[in-house]
């Protein structure tokens, strides 16, 4: 792993958590490796068990890592208790304080920390303004809505201007409108404190809109870091590749290799397919074609001029704003084709026959 | 077809008359208790007219007095030191580590419930009489105080630690998270949010000591009669409605604790 880079405000240095010991230990993180830029939105995004809150809790300092170092600016926080690290978070219920107006829970750090009450009375009011909720000063929090509530845990989050806040599923008990709203709401407040984000999240969707960086995790183990686009466009691993979006999964055979792309064969036919980096694979593999970069075209028995990848239409799912094609192929497997819903567009119905047009340099082999 | 839920009691035949009937054997002694406490005659089981004579009977008794003030004395100190020890173990068994032996601790706490009074009354009893051959030891009522306050405890236990249990521990954690150090994280957040677990426990534990018989039964000594020995030394006698007025004093005393602890603790959850 490269050395820290200068500028993270998170540096996770081969963090490992064990719970239980002996027979019954767990391993609920192997080997952690995370640099969080400063200022940055960044996703730790996984299936549920995968350790992503685990390790938010160790940033948090809930809980306290087996091995590794975890810096917050050059300093090693791993074993500071909660209250002696610059850090808020975002619970996933909320965790509002069910005995105190929403004012008193936006104050209940500032307090702590011992600030003037003039400089508390003036943040409070501050922080209602940034979540627009001025109005709710003196109510309970048991008397706001959800949404409300979400935005209350935020600011009372916000007011002590951490270096970094840590999000724990937020929005996951809002509804679908709610949580839309809420998703530009939160890249507004980031964009608007210039804080650190940190957030957890097992939507995939919900990772692709929001962040600056995502690591994907599995079984407690980072599988790849990067952009939304390097993650759906570059999956490196299978796992990436079937929890980010929809995707088509291919056997292949690997006939040459150059420096970032290999010459593949699936089901007969020939694709240069892009390679993760470091990745030299021989024999057998798997490729990777997203659903939207594969066009149908009519009359597939003519192989010819399609390349040979063809199939007989199965379902025809309507989305609205497209439609998705399940195509059983020749020789075996499933293959499905996203189409825009275009005025005027050719249709194709279960039961025609269609070749596949794969768009070039769509198809990458992964990592298994 | 009609939609078929679980099992309703409530569209059961014969439903409402079982309640009744049930209603009326759980209610319908303590109404002729108190019907009979205004009764005029001198007769318990004669009804001559209203009148709140026996109630005056009762209040002009000095014997009526004496048992009254050894009764709150005994329940409120009781009640204070119970609570608080029992607080004290419910913090200290939520909010650790689990311990090995924790179970083990746990039962130690509430086995009191589960032994026959009658046996406790007499181990408190010899116990004391060991003390007072061997050491010649005498707390005088603080004995009784001291007898009080061991049984009440698992009362006053059992609704802090579940209100304690109850609790979101998120809600710790959100705290220590905006910088709120242990001892402000109990003053601040667990504290506040376990009152009404520790009112309840109070009037519990108040109820439990207040209307104790057996025990005090047994440790009294000369001059600490509390009021259900006195109302007991008086069915000895040829009874009077007095005895149904001071059972009903009673009566209300109790409920007026236990409506205020309930009010208490949805006030503090609203």
């Amino acid at each position: 792993m490269p050395e820290q880079p200068s500028g993270s405000a998170i540096a996770i240095r081969e963090v490992s958590k064990v719970f239980g010991s002996g027979s019954d230990a767990v391993t609920a993180l192997a080997q952690v490796d995370i640099d969080i830029r400063a200022n940055e939105f960044f996703t730790l995004l996984g299936p549920s068990g995968c350790g992503k809150t685990t390790l938010l809790r160790l940033i948090a300092g809930f809980d306290y890592p087996t091995t590794g170092e975890i810096r917050l600016y050059g300093d090693d926080i791993a074993q500071l208790p909660p209250y002696r690290r610059p850090i808020n978070t975002v619970f996933q219920n909320y965790a509002l304080f069910p005995h105190m107006t929403v004012a008193q829970n936006i104050g209940f750090g500032l307090e702590m920390l011992g600030r003037p009450r003039a400089e508390i009375a003036a943040r409070i009011d501050e922080m209602l303004r940034l979540v627009r909720m001025e109005e709710l000063k003196n109510r309970r929090t048991s008397q706001i809505s959800g949404g409300q509530q979400q935005r209350v845990a935020l600011a009372r989050a916000l007011a002590p201007q951490p270096k970094v806040l840590l999000l724990d599923e937020p929005l996951s008990a809002l509804d679908y409108k709610l949580r839309k709203e809420m998703q530009l709401e939160l890249k507004r407040l980031q964009h608007e404190t210039g804080i650190t984000f940190i957030f957890v999240t097992h939507d995939q969707e919900e990772a692709l809109t929001m962040s600056d960086r995502i690591a994907v995790m599995s079984k407690g183990r980072v599988l790849q870091i990067g952009t939304a686009h390097d993650i759906y466009d570059k999956p490196a691993e299978r796992f990436v590749a079937n929890f980010i979006g929809e995707t088509n999964l291919l056997d292949a055979e690997v006939t040459g290799v150059d420096a970032a792309t290999a010459t593949v064969r699936v089901k007969g036919t020939t694709l240069q397919a892009g390679l993760p980096e470091g990745f030299r694979p021989t024999g057998k593999a798997t490729v990777v074609i997203r659903p939207e970069h594969a066009e149908l075209e009519a009359g597939g028995a003519d192989r010819g001029t399609l390349g040979g990848l063809g199939g007989v239409i199965t379902n025809v799912v309507f989305f609205g704003t497209d439609t998705h094609y399940y195509i059983a192929l020749d020789g075996g497997g499933e293959f499905m084709v996203r189409r825009q819903n275009s005025r005027g567009a050719a249709g194709f119905a279960s039961g025609d026959r269609v070749g596949l047009r794969i768009d070039p340099g769509a198809a990458r082999v992964l990592r298994d | 077809m009609a939609e078929r839920g679980p099992l309703d009691l409530k569209t059961q035949p014969g439903f409402g008359k079982v309640a009744l009937l049930c209603l009326f054997l759980l209610y319908a002694p303590i109404l002729i208790l108190m019907i009979f406490s205004v009764n005029s005659g001198s007769i318990i089981t004669h009804w001559e007219g209203v009148s709140l004579h026996w109630y005056g009977a009762a209040l002009a008794d000095g014997d009526f007095h004496s048992a009254a003030r050894n009764t709150m004395v005994i329940a409120v100190s009781a009640t204070v030191i119970a609570t608080l020890t029992a607080t004290l173990a419910a913090i200290g068994m939520t909010r650790v580590k689990p311990w090995r032996g924790l179970g083990a601790a746990f039962m130690v706490i509430n086995l009191p419930l589960m032994v026959p009074e009658i046996v406790t009354a007499i181990a408190t009893l010899s116990f004391f009489a060991l003390v007072a051959g061997k050491l010649g030891l005498n707390f005088g009522i603080g004995n009784l105080i001291i007898a009080h306050t061991v049984f009440c405890i698992p009362f006053a236990y059992m609704p802090i630690r579940a209100r304690l249990e109850d609790m979101d521990l998120t809600l710790e954690q959100a705290a220590a998270d905006l910088y709120a150090p242990p001892w402000q994280t109990f003053r601040r957040v667990t504290l506040p949010l376990m009152m009404p677990g520790v009112f309840s426990g109070m009037a519990l534990a108040f109820i439990v000591s207040f209307d104790d018989f057996t025990i005090t039964q047994l440790v009294a000594g000369p001059g600490q009669t509390t009021l259900p020995l006195y109302i007991w030394n008086q069915t000895r006698r040829p009874m009077t409605p007095e005895i149904n007025a001071i059972s009903t004093i009673l009566l209300l005393i109790s409920i007026v604790v236990v409506t205020a602890s309930a009010l208490i603790a949805r006030r503090r959850k609203a």
